[in-house]
């Protein structure tokens, strides 16, 4: 309920994070918390609406004003259960959500939201130093097995539900650590990976399997797989990133962000990292404004860069929320994330049209100023402003303009859509295969990590009663 | 007009809504007689001359020569009949009172007639009777009307001489009455309906009743015995009926044998189920082997009025004096009357042992032909006065005047009170007085000694055993029980927690948008396919917290014993002081075991594994279980599911108590036991008025105390221990369950029990006929195996395989109250909300059909409407030849939401849109703001259209109503009907408090009933009032849909409406507790079509408009009200929406973020609303309505008005519950050609009205501005006086001078005197006055004193009758002599002096002075905010009648005294009151037994905004 006069006693406050020239001299991560109390007077913001709209906003279903309530009234215990009721990794989502529910918050309109998001952190990072956050082993097993293969927020979330409905469930991932774009893909800055260490511990306690540096389609066979278990589940991911095929693509320094970042994770990780991509001393240059963009750019920054370089072929968006996009839609507006905070520069409506180098290694991008306009269609389209083109200096371009689809070409045997996704509908996630189901951005494309752990979750509850006839596992239906 | 033949009535039963048993029936009753029993024609001259005077609180049908009924009963004309048998060849014997003379209907058919009367002849000689003769009753056809010559008896009378009888003399009398109940018998075992007679109106040998279907005038030219002058008779009872139908019902008029009857009998259903069930233990040695002669003893064929009568006759006819079995069937409201003699109240509670009250608003007049009386009921809701004459007559009627009576043959003029007997001893020669009946009747057993031995209380009963009450559950075992009973998160939270915390239940805002329980995909509790029942029109709830004194929970338990007899062991019972018990408390009552008081438990479970017939097993043995206990001596049942576990689940209590109940009743079993129901199921208010409606005496929710315990121990329920806060949820429960018997109008909870005052929404007809007899249910639908289903679902729920993670300790989200995504379904979602306000803010006609597609979508799933669909089988038109929308949305309304519920800026919002478009705002109940009234410089007009006239009458002043187009009386309210409501203080801010006439800071009540509405006929009155203040408006009356609705629309159309709204249950609040937002009401679908049915059937359609609201969206929801039959259409909450609702449902906290509903500045500042948003909405439905009618070929929206047979059932409905529904019923259309739509207005009679003539007179003061002076007589037909004169002032550019126009009446004045009065008017009534005398005065002045010649101490006689002052704002009265209940109630502004004053004196008062010079009645002050009273303290016993909960008694100041004293000494200038005089010439004595009472929280505001010491504050009159 909050307090029903809670958002006209309190103003929107979220902790300061770390200076930004402390954080960018180290990979920790720059969230501070605040202090209980003014957490608690945040949750008193919380208006107890009769449509909750940042419920329906979060693709989870988190039931927001319950959890915000029970901080308010200093309920912390009560609070991680109702967050875990639709949302089995919490303390991730609490860091590295767009927080569409926020957008659609009602005091959004015409105020500041409640800070959903950090509420949440701070739920889930108590729970976990009250030691709340146990094993849930099922209580009896139902003798049936499924694997999951990949261990991105999707594949564990599945993992997890399905252990616990008493499944035997082994997860197959081909990197050598758990966790996939949570692991690999999110710089600790953002998300320090203890996180994920504590989650894997949990589900090993409560029964799941996990076998890393196993690539299904290379070290193991599907038909294989489908031997093994009663049911397999494809959550592997939209790894396909989307390039840049123009003159120049060749030249050593144009590099696809996430091996950029893998390497940098790894690096944080204390592992060996043979192969290095490192900005330091570079001119970095960053194509794609969007999460994967910032993240190279924090990165860059913090390894040094002479200087990073953020463009984006679509238009600058406006400052505010405009009328097209009106509440409580997510709307495109210009937002600035941490790392844009640390610095760098930005620019939109900017075309590459080349990649210029000398011997071989990238030396600068021939780039243009274009103009969007509205074709006869309907649909938007660029043109080029004439005498617009110039250079810009660049040692290492980092091209983060998205993910395409799964990799699905080795040997899955299931049917994809038009988009190259696993096809898979929302009524029962199986595929084309039988007895093989898929769920996250495999099946639905490259998304956000809330939409993988839905997916993940009611992907388990499809398989859970396609092996029993019916499912007691918690829904958390899209809504109407 | 075509008479409406009997098979298309039945036909319309069948098939329709119609049913004839909702028929309600209230009217006008009076009675004369000679007190020492002189016979004389004179008599019954006068007594055709009162129901003359009465004619006009009856009703006139679609025939308007044809009325509602009218008759009378006097003694048997010796004389007559002696000459008219001899003339027929028969003798009858010399004295009268040795033979019986019955009065009888018999069929118009020749052949049947025959048949009938050789049945009665068989009949009387199988009880050995002579029948001595036939007499043909001499009528003349010519005197009735077309309709009512149409459906007429043959008449005629037979005489019975006596037989072989014992030397009782009353023997004959019992004889005669068992060859009544014989012939009512077996005409009914023949298959002889109502409408084919015969019925015996009467069959005694002291009485006689001469009734029919004839208006008073056509009574004794109907009937020539009436004007035969050998008709003579020493008293007369008489009536004149406004029945809510016009079917001709002969049979139905009054007077009964024994009653004439005002009012209504709210507990019908409950006193027939349990008169049934009393039949097998009834012994009457006077009847020896006839009393199963008599059974059924009720009649099921009669009206409530019938029935009444047939038990009140068998009482009196087993010995009984009729006192005894009046006060037995209609007790004074005993248990909390402190100053009531202690042997009364043992009589009182010795008799609630033998029968519950039948309850209700009543003022019943009663006969045995030689005494006769009246009696009110508990709460005085009927009004009845009384005038006894120097040459000892005594008259009795509805109102005062109804006989012309020289003032100096007036020995005394007064009122019949709340509780008390009024009785007439023609043979003594005596009135007898209340106290002395009721004295003898308390002394004539040892009532105390009986109970004292015999009744147990629970202080009684030793302290349950060590170790019975089970320890608490543990966690888990809790979760299990609670998921078992389908517990939810928000029943925990939004439920229970505040009622075990604040000891009341919490309250909601916003309607109800959730899908019918028989339509939603969750398992529904069996509670939720119930919906409550409650008054409206015919009778009037009651306030439970202002008005408790009348209310009572108390009820006793155990078996019953023979009606007929009186011994210590008939109170041999257990009493409960509230339903409501604790586990120490039934563990002790479990184990009683004492002679009369035997407990067994029953095990109320079942086997799910054994599916849905496991159910029907378990039912099945408990019933029989019950009857063997029962049988084998156990008078204490107790009904538990306790102990249920993976293998047993528990049998939805409700089934358990209601099969158990009626199967008891049909084994004759009833009478012999208690019901407790033991179960972890029950916990909100619904759940245990359901149990208790269904026969339960006492409810132990052991699982709700064990849910509480576990929110104490995790601190969301804190502050208290967990047994206090066991102690608080008890209170709000049983606040709670007052609180609906009080919708019904509803007392005792005895009475309530069984009652069953419920409808069923979606339950098949022969699962509710079998396990809950009698309850009407509409629609068919789920029987027992969807009932199990859903038992079995939550079961399994609770019992799954494994446990989950933490998710699984969770209850279920419930999301009912609030919107969740794994909840119920709601209709208004987020994203419903969101892309209706995208679409009006942007104006984008395709946003909006995307919005209404999904509207559409989600009523399909929710809704009754959402299963129809239109019949294919129409041509097509364009669209251009469609009517314009700009015509469309004429018919359009917003819902009335008051400003004060909501902020100025929405409120103007709406009223700018409307206006512009020109379709209408309402004002809701809040009064609006004068500078409102005149439109703005740009052209805008912010005042609303229609303005809302309800309970509370805030700002309802003359130019109110006279700045409308439409004025609406509110009787009910969907989100709450039968309720009043409260605006907290910290919501009337200056604004506010000054539209309202009250005091900023001090917060407003509304009370549940309008104090002029206590039945049909006061409502005709209000409208009357109301066309009168303002003739140019139509008056509409906003009813909410339940069953019976249709019926009750019928009365209001008779009651002349303009328009009648049926508004759906589901309809939006800004403040109501939450079981009324979801249990109370039902859909508008239902609703329209029972009335469109209704009054169709009755020729009534075509003379009013149908108009319909409850979450109407898009435009196929107009055209399928149309369908249904409505011309009008209303919008509410979607209104506020597309101003920027977003559904918080926080109306009632204030703190609405977008301005919308709260009145915090800061919040006002963020309202976005424009008046072009609900424009653009407006239009956007009015264009689908286009396109719709384009599709159905249609150019006109009248052309779609009331064609059902244009819709039909969806063909695709594939919802497992909803395809076991039958909408049959819901498209019926009467085989009538009568206009299924409105063709013509109602003609009002303003002409009539002797305003006409006042205002001819007054001519020269409203043109120029001189004074004037008029002398008028007037009499009690005149009513509504001065009303439409003080309109004309209020249209005028200036307001008249005080005084300018004077008038001076002599005479008796209708009701409504000087109602709505304005300013320059002071007017004089010499003589007296009957009810709701300065209704709504708006200004001005009015006196009254008693006509010259008179002498009687007025201080001690009634003058004005109840009601006065209702709702008035200002001006200034002075009344010589007493005024009846209820003076100056809701009283905002006028300054009053009167002489003495009935119970509930300036109750709900607000502002205004009132100054009483004597005596009051009990509950003075109750609900009284603001304002103050000066009440003279004669027997200085005044505080204990005062009701302290919101005054405090003071002491005069010198201002004060000085007030009072001027004021008095106005009185005395104005009345010549002696008694001012008194008071005024000693006034040093008597100014010091003066007491104030001030209102508290009154009194603090005052205080603070230093205002307290100008006793003048509330101004007054100009």
């Amino acid at each position: 309920m909050g307090k029903p006069t809670g958002f006209l006693e309190h103003e929107r406050a979220l902790p300061d994070r770390r200076p930004v020239d402390e954080r960018v001299k180290d990979f920790r991560e720059f969230e501070r918390h605040l202090p209980i109390v003014e957490v608690q007077a945040q949750g008193a913001r919380c208006m107890n609406c009769g449509i909750p709209f940042c419920h329906q906003g979060c693709p989870l279903g988190n039931a927001i004003p319950d959890w915000n309530d029970l901080v308010y009234r200093d309920q912390w215990r009560e609070a991680i259960a109702a967050l875990h009721a639709t949302n089995n990794f919490p303390e991730v989502t609490g860091r590295i959500c767009p927080a569409p529910c926020e957008e659609a918050c009602v005091l959004n309109i015409n105020d500041d939201p409640v800070t959903i998001e950090h509420i949440e952190m701070e739920i889930a990072d108590r729970a976990w130093e009250e030691g709340w956050v146990k094993p849930e082993p099922a209580e009896t097993q139902t003798g049936k097995s499924v694997g999951v293969v990949g261990s991105g927020p999707a594949g564990l979330a599945c993992a997890q539900q399905l252990a616990r409905a008493g499944h035997a469930v082994t997860v197959y991932e081909r990197a050598d650590r758990v966790g996939g774009l949570l692991r690999y893909g999110i710089p600790d800055f953002k998300m320090e990976k203890h996180h994920v260490d504590r989650r894997v511990a949990q589900m090993e306690a409560e029964g799941v399997t996990f076998r890393t540096g196993v690539e299904v389609g290379v070290d193991v066979t599907m038909d294989a797989l489908r031997e093994t278990h009663d049911a397999v589940v494809l959550a592997i991911g939209s790894t396909t990133p989307r390039d840049l095929p123009i003159e120049g693509r060749e030249l050593d320094g144009v590099v696809f962000a996430m091996d950029f970042l893998t390497r940098q994770n790894k690096a944080v990780a204390g592992d060996a990292v043979p192969d290095p991509i490192s900005a330091k001393g570079k001119h970095v240059v960053i194509l794609g404004g969007g999460d994967t963009g910032s993240d190279c750019l924090g990165t860059s920054l913090r390894q040094g860069a002479a200087s990073v370089t953020q463009i984006e072929l679509m238009p600058r968006p406006p400052e505010s929320r405009e009328e097209a996009q009106p509440w409580p839609e997510y709307p495109m507006v210009l937002r600035t994330s941490s790392s844009q905070e640390e610095g760098g520069e930005r620019d939109w409506s900017i075309l590459t049209k080349a990649f210029e180098g000398e011997d071989g290694k990238l030396k600068r991008l021939r780039v243009a100023r274009i103009e969007w306009v509205e074709g006869e269609d309907g649909r938007k389209r660029f043109e080029e402003v004439e005498g617009s083109e110039t250079t810009i200096d660049c040692d290492l371009c980092l091209l983060a303009m998205g993910f395409v689809h799964p990799e699905v070409d080795g040997g899955l045997g299931v049917d994809t859509d038009e988009r190259g996704n696993v096809a898979a509908s929302l009524s029962d996630f199986a595929t084309s295969a039988p007895d093989v189901f898929a769920c996250g951005d495999a099946r639905r494309g490259q998304s956000l990590v809330v939409w993988a752990i839905w997916e993940g979750r009611e992907a388990a509850r499809a398989v859970d009663a396609h092996l029993m006839g019916s499912s007691a596992l918690p829904s958390s239906p899209r809504a109407a | 007009m075509p008479h409406v033949p009997h098979e298309i009535r039945l036909r319309a039963q069948e098939r329709g809504l119609y049913r004839s048993d909702f028929e309600h029936d209230s009217c006008g009753v009076g009675f004369i007689a000679h007190l020492r029993g002189e016979a004389s024609h004179t008599i019954i001259q006068k007594a055709l001359q009162i129901l003359e005077n009465l004619e006009h609180r009856g009703a006139e049908g679609s025939d308007p020569q044809t009325g509602d009924g009218a008759g009378l009963l006097i003694q048997i004309p010796h004389g007559l009949f002696r000459a008219e048998a001899q003339r027929l060849g028969f003798t009858l014997p010399r004295r009268p009172g040795v033979y019986g003379v019955g009065m009888v209907f018999l069929p118009s058919d020749d052949e049947l007639r025959e048949q009938v009367e050789a049945m009665i002849e068989e009949i009387v000689r199988e009880e050995r009777q002579d029948l001595l003769g036939w007499r043909p009753v001499p009528v003349d056809l010519t005197a009735c009307g077309p309709n009512a010559r149409a459906s007429m008896p043959t008449i005629k009378q037979f005489f019975v001489g006596p037989g072989t009888l014992t030397a009782d003399p009353n023997a004959l009398g019992r004889k005669l009455f068992v060859i009544r109940k014989r012939i009512e018998n077996e005409a009914r075992r023949r298959g002889l309906e109502e409408d084919e007679y015969p019925y015996v109106c009467s069959l005694s040998r002291r009485t006689i009743v001469y009734k029919g279907l004839l208006t008073p005038e056509q009574l004794p030219s109907f009937y020539a015995d009436l004007a035969d002058p050998r008709t003579e008779t020493a008293l007369s009872l008489v009536h004149q009926r406004f029945s809510t139908n016009t079917f001709p019902s002969w049979s139905r008029a009054h007077p009964y044998r024994r009653i004439a009857h005002n009012g209504e009998i709210n507990t019908l259903r409950g006193n027939v189920n349990w008169m049934k069930a009393r039949e097998p233990v009834l012994e009457a040695p006077v009847f020896g082997e006839d009393i199963e002669k008599i059974v059924p003893i009720v009649d099921p064929r009669g009206s409530d009025s019938a029935m009444f009568d047939d038990v009140l006759e068998l009482l009196v006819h087993t010995g009984r004096s009729l006192p005894n079995a009046i006060m037995m069937m209609i007790p004074e409201a005993w248990q909390k009357h402190a100053s009531m003699p202690p042997e009364r109240r043992a009589f009182y509670e010795y008799h609630s042992c033998l029968m519950e009250p039948w309850d209700g608003p009543a003022c019943i007049a009663f006969t045995d032909g030689r005494q006769i009386g009246a009696v009110l009921d508990r709460n005085g809701l009927r009004p009845a006065r009384y005038t006894v004459t120097k040459d000892d007559l005594v008259i009795m009627a509805s109102e005062a005047g109804v006989l012309d009576v020289p003032p100096d043959n007036v020995r005394a003029k007064n009122r019949l009170q709340p509780g008390r007997m009024f009785l007439v001893d023609t043979a003594a020669g005596t009135i007898v007085d209340d106290a002395i009946i009721k004295e003898e009747e308390a002394t004539r057993r040892p009532w105390q000694r009986w109970l004292d031995e015999s009744i147990v209380t629970m202080g009684e009963v030793p302290p349950a055993p060590r170790g019975s009450v089970p320890p608490p559950l543990d966690d888990a075992s809790l979760r299990r029980q609670q998921k078992t009973h389908g517990y939810t998160k928000e029943d925990l939270r939004i439920l229970m927690a505040p009622m075990a915390k604040d000891g009341k239940e919490a309250i909601g805002s916003m309607g109800n948008d959730t899908p019918l329980a028989v339509l939603s995909d969750r398992p529904q509790l069996l509670f939720n396919y119930f919906k409550q029942l409650f008054a409206q029109v015919t009778n009037p709830p009651i306030d439970p917290i202002r008005e408790e004194l009348v209310m009572t929970l108390r009820t006793t338990l155990g078996p019953e014993s023979n009606l007929f007899e009186e011994s210590p062991l008939h109170c041999r019972k257990l009493q409960l002081h509230g339903p409501i018990l604790e586990n120490e408390e039934l563990e002790q009552i479990r184990a009683l075991d004492r002679p009369g008081l035997r407990t067994q438990t029953l095990s109320g479970l079942f086997d799910p594994h054994a599916g849905p017939k496991g159910l029907g097993i378990a039912l099945e043995r408990l019933c029989r279980d019950a009857e063997r206990a029962v049988q084998q001596g156990a008078t204490l049942l107790i009904l538990s599911d306790r102990g249920h576990d993976r293998d047993r689940a528990p049998i939805p209590s409700l089934l358990a108590t209601s099969a158990v109940h009626h199967h008891l009743i049909r084994a004759g079993l009833r009478k012999n036991c208690g019901l407790i129901v033991e179960s972890g199921e029950p916990r909100e208010v619904m759940h245990f008025c359901l149990l208790i409606g269904y026969g339960a005496g006492g409810v132990n929710p052991y699982l709700a105390y064990e849910s509480i315990g576990a929110l104490v121990r995790e601190g969301v329920v804190d502050e208290v221990s967990v047994d206090e806060a066991h102690r608080r949820y008890v209170k709000a429960v049983e606040k709670g369950i007052l609180k609906v018997m009080s919708k019904m109008g509803i007392s005792t909870l005895q009475s309530y029990r069984g009652a069953q005052i419920f409808e069923a929404l979606g339950l098949g007809q022969s699962f509710v006929d079998r396990h809950f007899t009698g309850t009407p249910t509409h629609l068919d639908g789920v029987g027992l195996d969807t009932i199990a289903a859903e038992a079995i679902a939550r079961h399994e729920e609770a019992w799954r395989r494994v446990r989950l993670d933490v998710v699984d300790d969770e209850l279920d989200p419930g999301g009912s109250y609030q919107y969740r995504r794994r909840g119920e379904h709601h209709m208004w979602n987020p994203t419903t909300l969101a892309t209706l306000q995208h679409a009006v803010r942007s104006g984008d006609y395709a946003k909006f059909q995307k919005f209404s597609a999904k509207a559409n979508e989600s009523a399909a799933r929710s809704t009754i409407r959402g299963l129809l669909e239109l019949a294919p089988g129409r041509e097509p038109i364009p669209l251009e030849e469609v009517e314009p929308a700009a015509e469309i949305v004429r018919r359009f309304k917003t819902g009335a939401m008051s400003f004060g519920s909501i902020s100025a800026e929405a409120h103007e919002t709406l009223a700018v849109a409307m206006n512009r478009i020109g379709a209408r705002s309402n004002s809701g109940e809040g009064g609006e703001d004068d500078a409102r009234f005149e439109p703005d410089e740009n052209g805008d007009w912010r005042r609303s259209a229609i303005k809302q006239v309800a309970s509370g009458r805030f700002g309802v002043t003359i130019q109110y109503l006279n700045a409308a187009e439409e004025i609406q009386i509110k009787i009910a309210q969907g989100a709450k009907p039968g309720e009043g409501g409260q605006l907290p203080g910290h919501k009337v801010d200056e604004k506010i408090a000054r539209v309202r006439h009250s005091t900023p800071g001090v917060g407003l009540i509304s009370p549940p009933p309008h104090h002029d509405i206590y039945s049909i006929e006061d409502l005709s009155q209000l409208i009357f009032d109301l066309k009168n203040a303002n003739p140019d408006a139509r008056i509409t009356v906003k009813l909410v849909s339940e069953v019976g609705v249709g019926t009750i629309a019928a009365g209001v159309a008779k009651a002349k409406a303009d328009v009648i709204l049926i508004s759906c249950g589901s309809g939006g609040t800004g403040a109501s507790p939450l079981t009324s937002i979801k249990h109370a009401g039902s859909p508008w679908e239902i609703g329209l079509a029972e009335t469109q049915q209704t009054l169709v059937l009755n020729d009534l359609r075509g003379r009013v408009r149908l108009e319909t609201d409850g979450q109407l969206k898009t435009g196929r929801d107009v055209v399928m009200a149309a369908l249904l039959g409505a011309e009008e259409y209303g919008f509410g909450s979607i209104s506020l929406i597309t101003m920027g609702c977003i559904m918080m449902r926080v109306c009632h906290l204030n703190t609405c973020p977008v301005g919308v509903a709260t009145q915090d500045p800061r919040l006002r500042a963020r309202f976005a609303g424009q008046p072009d948003h609900v424009i653009n909405f407006m239009t956007f439905v009015a264009e689908e309505v286009r396109e719709i009618m384009a599709s159905l070929g249609v150019r006109t929206m009248d052309e779609l008005i009331g064609r059902v047979d244009w819709l039909r059932p969806r063909q695709d409905v594939d919802h497992p519950k909803a395809k076991q529904l039958d909408l049959s019923k819901l498209l019926h259309r009467p085989e009538v050609d009568h206009a299924i739509s409105a063709v013509r207005e109602q003609d009002h009679e303003l002409e009539l009205a002797m305003d006409t003539v006042l205002i001819e007179q007054a001519r020269p003061a409203l043109e120029r501005g001189e004074p004037v002076e008029i002398r008028m007589p007037i009499r009690n037909v005149h009513r509504t006086a001065c009303t439409m004169l003080s309109s004309k002032i209020a249209r005028l550019d200036a307001p008249l001078p005080d005084g300018l126009v004077r008038i001076h009446f002599t005479g008796s004045a209708g009701q409504s005197f000087g109602a709505f009065l304005a300013d320059g008017l002071d007017v004089t009534l010499e003589g007296d006055a009957n009810d709701y005398f300065g209704k709504g005065m708006s200004g001005g002045r009015l006196v009254v004193y008693p006509p010259e010649g008179s002498d009687f101490p007025p201080e001690e006689n009634i003058i004005i009758g109840n009601v006065s002052l209702y709702g008035a704002t200002k001006g200034e009265v002075f009344i010589r002599g007493m005024a009846g209940e209820r003076f100056a109630v809701r009283n905002s502004g006028a300054h009053a002096v009167v002489e003495g004053v009935g119970d509930h004196g300036c109750e709900y008062m607000t502002g205004g002075r009132v100054i009483v010079l004597g005596t009051t009645g009990r509950n003075f002050a109750a609900g009284m905010s603001g304002g103050i009273a000066y009440v003279l303290d004669v027997d200085a016993a005044f505080a204990g009648r005062v009701n302290k909960e919101m005054v405090e008694l003071e002491t005069l100041t010198s201002e004060d005294l000085a007030f009072v004293r001027s004021l008095v000494h106005r009185h005395y200038e104005r009345t010549m009151s002696a008694l001012a005089w008194r008071v005024l010439s000693g006034w040093k004595k008597e100014s010091r037994r003066f007491v104030k009472v001030m209102p508290t929280e009154y009194k603090r505001v005052l205080t603070e905004r230093g205002e307290l010491r100008r006793p003048s504050h509330a101004g007054r009159t100009a």
